[in-house]
C-alpha cells in the first residue's frame, strides 16, 4: 500500500508531484480535502491537500515544494517506492455552487489545490477566471491543467520572466473593478491569501482560502490546527481546511506557522548534512 | 507472622531525581522473590472484595495464589481469562479505588499490592514466553469491526475472537493502542508492552488496519456492506477542551492531547533523532488536576523545564488524579499552585505565550459533582511567568465519526448513547464503550465496558438483536 506509482519533477526540482496508490482513500476523496503523509518510522505526519484523485486507478496526486526534512525526506521516494502512512481523506470537501462568476487566484504550490477546485466549477458550469503567480518563470506550475480548468487564464510572475511582471492581486483588481465577480478562491502563501481577502472585502466579494496549519492527527483531536475565524477558535482539520477569508486571523496564523521555524531548520540542515555525509 | 503484619513489598523506583531527566520506566517491578512474599501476604478470602472492584473480575486471589507457590506461567493463564491487558493494567489502574481499595487487609494495615502483582506476571510471561495463549472457539462465520483500538476496542477484539468470530480492528492513527500510546507517557507505560500485548491479539486471529479514519475513509454504513455483522465504536473522547480565555491561541500554547502525542506517539523528545518536534520550555505551567496533567507535567520536566507549575483551582485532595501519581509528582519536584485559576494568557509582540494571570480560589459549598466549588478570592490576580502552557482540563467528545452516522443517537454533550449493562446503541448492529459513551474516564473502566459490549455483540450474533 502507498506506493508511489508517478513521480514528477517541476519548478527546477523544487516541486515534486506524487501519485500514490491508495484505494480506499481514492474512492472518497472529494476535492478540496487533504491527506496526512508519513515517509517512514520516525517520520513527521505532514499534511498536504490533495491536487487529484482517480478512483478508478486507485491513486490519490500530492504535490508539494521541498522546504524542510519531511518534504525533503518525500522528494528521495521513487516510484516503487512507499509512503509508511497515508491518511485521509480529511477536512470537509469543498462548496461549490454551479453558475457562478468565479476568480480563481493560485500562488507557488498554491495552485495545486487550486486545480481540482477551478476543475470542478469549471465543470459545475461556472465561469472561472484563474490568475496564477509565482516568483518567477521556473517556478510556475501546471499551466497548462489551469489553462483547461478555466475560461480564462491570466499568470504574473513577480520578476517578469513570464506573463505579467507583478503580483496576483493587481489581475484581481482589475477584475474586481471590471465588477460581476460573484466569488473568489484563493490558494497560495499566507500573506498572498491575506491581502487577497483583504482586496476583496473592499468590494464585497466573498472568498474562499485553503488554510495549511500546523497539525499532527487531523482528525480534531490534538487542536493545534487552531485558527481564529471571525473571532472563533476553529479546527483547521475538521473545520477547514477552507475558509471565508474575510474572518481569517491570518496574521495569527503567520505567527502559529512560525511556532517550530527554528527547530525545523535545525533538523532539514541535519538532514542535508547526514545525505552529504552518506555520499 | 501473620499475612497482615508482614509489611507490604515496596515497589523498586529509579530515584526522583534521575527519573526526572529521563524518559525510562519509573517503577522498576518485582524481582520473583518479591512478588512471592507479596503473594503470600494475601488472605485468600472466601468472598474476595477485590474481585468486585476489578471492572473486569479478574479472579484475583487465584492468580495470586500461583504467584505465591512460584507458578508464574499459571498465574498469568487466570489473568488472561478475564484480562488480556494485564502489563497495562498493571500499571496504570487506579488500584487504590479498585481492587486494592476493597482488599481486607487494608483495613488495618496496607493493602494488598494486587497491581504490582498483576504487572509481575504479566512482565515474567514477556520475558518468558512460555504459557499459550488462551484456545479460540470454533469459527462463527461472523464478521465484527472495531473502530478505534484503545483499550476498551483491545477488549472487544480479544473477547469476540476467543469466541470464534472474525475481528477487523481499525485505528485512525499509524499505531494501535490509543491513549496508552498516544496519552500515557513512556515512563509510565513503555509502548513495546503496548505493542505486545496488541502482538498476542494479532496471533490470536485478530486483524488490525491502521491508518484507517471511519468516518472520513470509510464510514460505519459502508462497514456493513463491506460484510461486516457487527460494529463496535470505542473510538475515545479525543477533542480537546480549552479554557476560552484571551490568548489561547499564542505560540505556547498547547493543549494536552497535542503535547502528549508529540512526545508519546511521534516520540519527540528524542528530536531530532525524530523528525517531529516538540517544544522545550524552561518554564512551563500545565492547566489542570487529572492523570493527564500529571503526565504532561512530568513529560515537561523530563524535556529539560527548568520550574514546572501544576495550576489547579481545587485542593491537592480534590485532585483526581492516580494517588500514586500525584505522588511521583511532588518527589520529581513538581510545583503545586493549588487553588488558582487562569485569566488570561500573556504574550509578546512575537505572538509567544509570556506568562499567565491567575486568580487565587478559596473553596465554597458542594457543587453537583459532590465536589467543593472554587470561589474566586477578589483582588488576589497574580502573574504566573512561563513560556509553554499545557491545557490538560479534560475532552470532550469527537463528532468526526458521529457527524458520518447520522442515525446513530447522541446525548446534548455529542456522545453516543448506549445501554449500560450492554453497551447497545440505538443504531441495529452498532454498540459503543469508553470514552466515547462516558466521558474520559479510566483504561480499566473502557475495558469494563468492551467486556460487556463484547458479551452483548456475541449474543447478538449468536441469537439475533
Amino acid at each position: 500500500m502507498f506506493t508511489i506509482v508517478n513521480r514528477e519533477e517541476m519548478a527546477g526540482g523544487t516541486v515534486i508531484l506524487n501519485e500514490i496508490e491508495a484505494p480506499r482513500i481514492a474512492a472518497k476523496a472529494r476535492p478540496g480535502q487533504f491527506l496526512i503523509l508519513k515517509a517512514n518510522e520516525n517520520g513527521e505526519r505532514i499534511p498536504l491537500t490533495m491536487a487529484e484523485t482517480d478512483p478508478e486507478k486507485g491513486t490519490v496526486t500530492v504535490i508539494y515544494m521541498v522546504v524542510g526534512k519531511s518534504t525533503e525526506l518525500f522528494r528521495r521516494l521513487g516510484v516503487g517506492d512507499a509512503y509508511q502512512d497515508v491518511i485521509g481523506p480529511l477536512g470537509q470537501p469543498t462548496h461549490i455552487e454551479p453558475g457562478k462568476n468565479v476568480v480563481c487566484v493560485g500562488g507557488g504550490t498554491g495552485v495545486a489545490v487550486l486545480h481540482p477546485i477551478a476543475r470542478g466549477m469549471k465543470q459545475a458550469g461556472c465561469d472561472v477566471t484563474s490568475i496564477i503567480g509565482s516568483r518567477n518563470r521556473d517556478l510556475l506550475i501546471l499551466e497548462d491543467k489551469m489553462r483547461l480548468a478555466s475560461t480564462d487564464l491570466h499568470i504574473c510572475t513577480d520578476d517578469g520572466s513570464y506573463g505579467r511582471k507583478g503580483f496576483v492581486t493587481e489581475v484581481l483588481k482589475e477584475k474586481l473593478e471590471a465588477g460581476g465577480v460573484d466569488q473568489v478562491v484563493a490558494i497560495g502563501p499566507v500573506p498572498m491569501m491575506k491581502f487577497v481577502s483583504l482586496m476583496t472585502r473592499e468590494y464585497g466579494v466573498p472568498t474562499m482560502v485553503s488554510l495549511n496549519p500546523i497539525m499532527i492527527d487531523g482528525t480534531g483531536m490534538c487542536g493545534g490546527c487552531r485558527v481564529t475565524v471571525g473571532g472563533e477558535t476553529k479546527f483547521g482539520c475538521v473545520d477547514g481546511p477552507e475558509f471565508d477569508g474575510h474572518q481569517v486571523d491570518f496574521d495569527e496564523l503567520i505567527l502559529r506557522l512560525r511556532a517550530y521555524t527554528e527547530q525545523e531548520r535545525c533538523s532539514h540542515e541535519r538532514c542535508k548534512w547526514e545525505e552529504g555525509g552518506a555520499a | 507472622m501473620s499475612a497482615a503484619k508482614t509489611p507490604r513489598q515496596a515497589m523498586p523506583e529509579q530515584p526522583p531525581l534521575v527519573r526526572a531527566r529521563n524518559f525510562e520506566e519509573v517503577p522498576l517491578g518485582y524481582t520473583a522473590e518479591q512478588a512471592v512474599a507479596e503473594a503470600s501476604r494475601c488472605l485468600q478470602c472466601k468472598n474476595p472484595a477485590c474481585v468486585q472492584g476489578c471492572p473486569v473480575n479478574v479472579d484475583i486471589p487465584g492468580f495470586i495464589k500461583h504467584i505465591a507457590a512460584g507458578d508464574f506461567d499459571k498465574a498469568i493463564g487466570k489473568i488472561w481469562e478475564r484480562n488480556s491487558l494485564p502489563a497495562v493494567c498493571g500499571r496504570v489502574c487506579p488500584q487504590e479505588i479498585q481492587c486494592e481499595g476493597n482488599c481486607l487487609l487494608g483495613r488495618k494495615g496496607e493493602a494488598v499490592a494486587i497491581g504490582n502483582l498483576e504487572r509481575f506476571a504479566a512482565d515474567w510471561e514477556r520475558q518468558h514466553h512460555v504459557c499459550e495463549l488462551p484456545s479460540r472457539d470454533a469459527a462463527t462465520g461472523k464478521r465484527v469491526a472495531v473502530v478505534g483500538s484503545g483499550p476498551s476496542s483491545l477488549t472487544v477484539a480479544s473477547d469476540l475472537v476467543l469466541k470464534g468470530h472474525e475481528v477487523g480492528l481499525f485505528e485512525a492513527f499509524h499505531k494501535p493502542g490509543g491513549v496508552l500510546v498516544y496519552g500515557i507517557p513512556e515512563f509510565r507505560l513503555p509502548k513495546d508492552i503496548v505493542g505486545a500485548e496488541v502482538a498476542c491479539l494479532q496471533a490470536q486471529g485478530v486483524s488490525l488496519e491502521c491508518d484507517v479514519v471511519v468516518g472520513r475513509t470509510v464510514t460505519v454504513d459502508e462497514l456493513f456492506e463491506q460484510g461486516f455483522d457487527a460494529v463496535y465504536l470505542g473510538v475515545g473522547a479525543g477533542l480537546p477542551k480549552f479554557m476560552r480565555i484571551p490568548g489561547e491561541n499564542l505560540v505556547g500554547v498547547l493543549s494536552a492531547n497535542e503535547y502528549l502525542t508529540r512526545a508519546n506517539l511521534m516520540k519527540a523528545y528524542l528530536f531530532p533523532e525524530v523528525d517531529t518536534p516538540i517544544p522545550r520550555g524552561k518554564r512551563v505551567a500545565v492547566l489542570g488536576g487529572g492523570n493527564v496533567a500529571m503526565d504532561s507535567a512530568r513529560t515537561a520536566m523530563r524535556l529539560g523545564a527548568d520550574k514546572v507549575s501544576l495550576v489547579y483551582r481545587r485542593s491537592r485532595e480534590e485532585m483526581p488524579a492516580r494517588k500514586a501519581e500525584i505522588h511521583h509528582a511532588e518527589e520529581e519536584g513538581l510545583d503545586f499552585q493549588l487553588l488558582c485559576n487562569p485569566v488570561r494568557y500573556l504574550g509578546d509582540d512575537k505572538g509567544r505565550l509570556t506568562g499567565i494571570e491567575c486568580i487565587r480560589m478559596e473553596l465554597g459549598e458542594p457543587d453537583a459533582s459532590g465536589r467543593r466549588r472554587p470561589v474566586e478570592v477578589p483582588g488576589s490576580e497574580f502573574v504566573l511567568e512561563c513560556d509553554l502552557a499545557i491545557v490538560a482540563i479534560g475532552s470532550g467528545a469527537n463528532p468526526l465519526l458521529t457527524r458520518s452516522t447520522p442515525d446513530l443517537p447522541l446525548n446534548k454533550w455529542g456522545y453516543v448513547t448506549a445501554n449500560a449493562d450492554t453497551g447497545k446503541t440505538g443504531k441495529k448492529g452498532v454498540w459503543a464503550g469508553g470514552d466515547i459513551v462516558t466521558g474520559a474516564a479510566t483504561v480499566i473502566l473502557a475495558m469494563g465496558a468492551g467486556r460487556k459490549a463484547a458479551d452483548s455483540i456475541h449474543e447478538y450474533l449468536t441469537w439475533g438483536w
